[in-house]
């Protein structure tokens, strides 16, 4: 054998155990990936299953791996329970999160317009002030806004608590629309102002279909997180059947109504954690959008 | 009458601007009625002695000055510190893991990326339900696999006992949060061009250099947005404590944000609330100070 032959055999080898240690930190990504995904599905799909279990089975200490028998009993438990079952409560919830959907909408649209496309008096002041909103979390200035809303008499009602998370999504949905406004290139609207159109025509008209994706992405977050919040919920609501849905379930863990009951609360939790799953696996693309758009800007 | 003549007298550029101005003020006036008001309310409300019913009196600075006397909350604010400094190694360290892990798009990439981003859509509340009932000494899942592993001898109570408390708290929380954590610094780790780590590798760089000379000085500003989001976020904790420990054992799980939430909404001493309402904006402030000045645009 001539040593070019040699030297293109070692070459061959080198390559083959370079693509073999390639191959083998392909596998042990996928394992480590699978791993950390079943770690992090645990927990949902525990709750789903011992959500279909007999209640009784739902409460066997200790705990069994796996149902029985597979029932829908917890779900219609939780139909009756309390003071006025679950249904009150997901219609709380879900007015709350409609509500709060609407207003940030319309909200951030047209005022994410007017700092997009006008100039008028104090205009950074006033976007400052918005976004200002953003260094300082309600959670500082909960005890004014609880006092003010019992003053205007919106204490304990679906509405006033809306109000209260409206405002919160502002500055990121202003921030996102007018970034999105922003990016519609202008020559769109000035023939449209030179034969005359109002601006809130050309707004619904012309606008409005060029900056959608922000739209849903301002929705997405207004749903999520106004479906999900804790503790002005907690605050503002006194009479339980204006509990949102995390305030209702919060009572049955602690036995409000009786004994715990593991295995309806196992069921109000997949309830009440479906409506946001959907709506992100459903929109993920627009969700990261906001997240990535909305983190990176401050 | 008078008006509208004047308002047709506007030239077309004067309008522009009552247009402009007339879009942006439901916005403005959300924000002056729900926020500007109630923050300067805050202030306000600390001078006073200011009970949900009966007489308000002003009393001064008397609210801050109880602060320092207050055990519990002095208590508060270090158990609020600490809890942020056992929280945050955890959600980055492992948040750093899997977004490596993610990095590459590989076949199904998509799928895990949204896996461990899932919990991060359900709320704190409902999750801080899902993990206190899995806790359960009786009926919860973890004693069972702890058990039939034979890796302890009897169940634990592990929100019984202010250590384990703390440390399965930052478990739920970890597993509640670290996908947020996983895209900001995935986004870092792909704005790093790959042509860096090939050149280095010809270099003869193994895996902690190029870690230490390219990825964590490329990524500063997307590690230092991740460390700071999630400091803030758990200096303002208070779902997991008023859910999965009710504050207990012996007080010892008391964040700023639930003792200001007992003292204003249990014992609606609002004024005493609103100071430390102060404290905790002045913290956040800092922080939030702090993160421009970490993110700055300099290069």
């Amino acid at each position: 054998m001539t040593a070019p032959a040699i030297d293109a055999r070692a070459e061959r080898s080198q390559q083959e155990l370079r693509q073999l240690r390639r191959r083998l930190m392909l596998t042990l990504r996928y394992v480590a990936l699978i791993i950390f995904a079943i770690l992090f599905l645990f927990p949902i799909a525990w709750s789903f299953i011992n959500s279909i279990k007999l209640p009784s089975e739902a409460l066997a200490v200790p705990p069994t791996y796996l149902p029985s028998q597979i029932s829908l009993k917890n779900y219609e438990e939780l139909t009756t329970y309390g003071k006025i079952g679950i249904a009150q409560h997901v219609y709380n919830s879900t007015v709350v999160a409609l509500i709060t959907v609407a207003g940030s909408v319309i909200l951030s649209t047209l005022g994410g317009y007017g700092f997009a496309r006008f100039d008028f008096p104090a205009k950074n002041v006033l976007f400052v002030m918005v976004l200002s909103t953003l260094m300082i979390p309600f959670q500082s200035i909960l005890i004014p806004l609880f006092v003010m809303i019992v003053r205007i008499d919106l204490h304990d009602t679906l509405f006033g608590l809306s109000l209260v998370y409206i405002t919160f999504q502002l500055p990121f949905g202003i921030f996102l629309m007018r970034n999105s406004f922003l990016a519609v290139p202008h020559e769109i609207e000035e023939s449209a102002l030179l034969d005359g159109c109002s601006s809130l025509s050309i707004l619904y008209r012309l606008m409005l279909r060029l900056v959608l994706p922000g739209i849903v992405t301002v929705a997405i977050y207004a749903f999520i997180n106004s479906w999900n919040e804790f503790l002005a919920a907690l605050i503002f609501m006194s009479d339980q059947d204006n509990f949102t849905l995390p305030v209702f379930l919060t009572t049955i863990r602690y036995g409000i109504w009786g004994d715990v009951n593991w295995g309806a609360l196992q069921a109000g939790v997949i309830v009440s954690i479906i409506p946001s799953l959907v709506i992100f696996l459903a929109l993920q693309r627009y969700y990261m959008d906001g997240l990535m758009g909305g983190a990176v800007k401050n | 009458m008078h008006k509208q003549t004047a308002l047709l007298n506007l030239s077309w550029e004067q309008r522009r601007k009552l247009t402009g101005l007339l879009f942006v003020l439901p916005t403005v006036a959300f924000v002056t009625v729900f926020f500007i008001i109630p923050l300067i309310m805050t202030i306000y409300m600390s001078f006073h002695d200011w009970p949900l019913f009966g007489e308000r009196a002003h009393i001064g600075l008397e609210n801050y000055q109880e602060l320092g006397k207050d055990r519990q909350y002095l208590k508060s604010l270090d158990f609020t510190f600490r809890y942020t400094a056992l929280v945050t190694p955890p959600i980055f360290i492992l948040g750093f893991i899997l977004a490596s892990l993610v990095r590459r798009n590989i076949p199904y990439i998509g799928i895990f990326r949204t896996i461990f981003f899932l919990p991060v859509v359900i709320g704190l509340g409902v999750s801080s339900l899902l993990w206190v009932w899995m806790l359960d000494d009786r009926i919860g899942v973890f004693n069972k696999i702890l058990l039939d592993l034979n890796l302890v001898p009897k169940a634990q109570l592990f929100l019984g006992r202010p250590n384990t408390a703390m440390n399965v708290i930052i478990l739920s929380v970890v597993w509640k949060t670290v996908g947020f954590t996983m895209i900001l610094l995935l986004a870092g780790l792909q704005a790093i061009p790959d042509e860096l780590y090939e050149s280095a590798e010809v270099d003869g760089a193994g895996y902690f250099r190029k870690l230490i000379y390219i990825t964590l000085p490329l990524m500063r500003r997307f590690i230092a947005l991740a460390l700071i989001l999630s400091v803030i976020g758990s200096v303002l904790s208070f779902d997991q404590f008023y859910i999965m420990t009710r504050g207990g054992p012996r007080n010892s799980t008391i964040s700023i944000v639930f003792w200001i939430f007992n003292n204003s909404f249990t014992y609606f001493k609002m004024g005493y609330g609103a100071a430390m309402s102060i404290v905790l904006l002045g913290i956040l402030v800092a922080l939030t100070g702090l993160q421009l000045y970490v993110l700055r645009e300099k290069d």
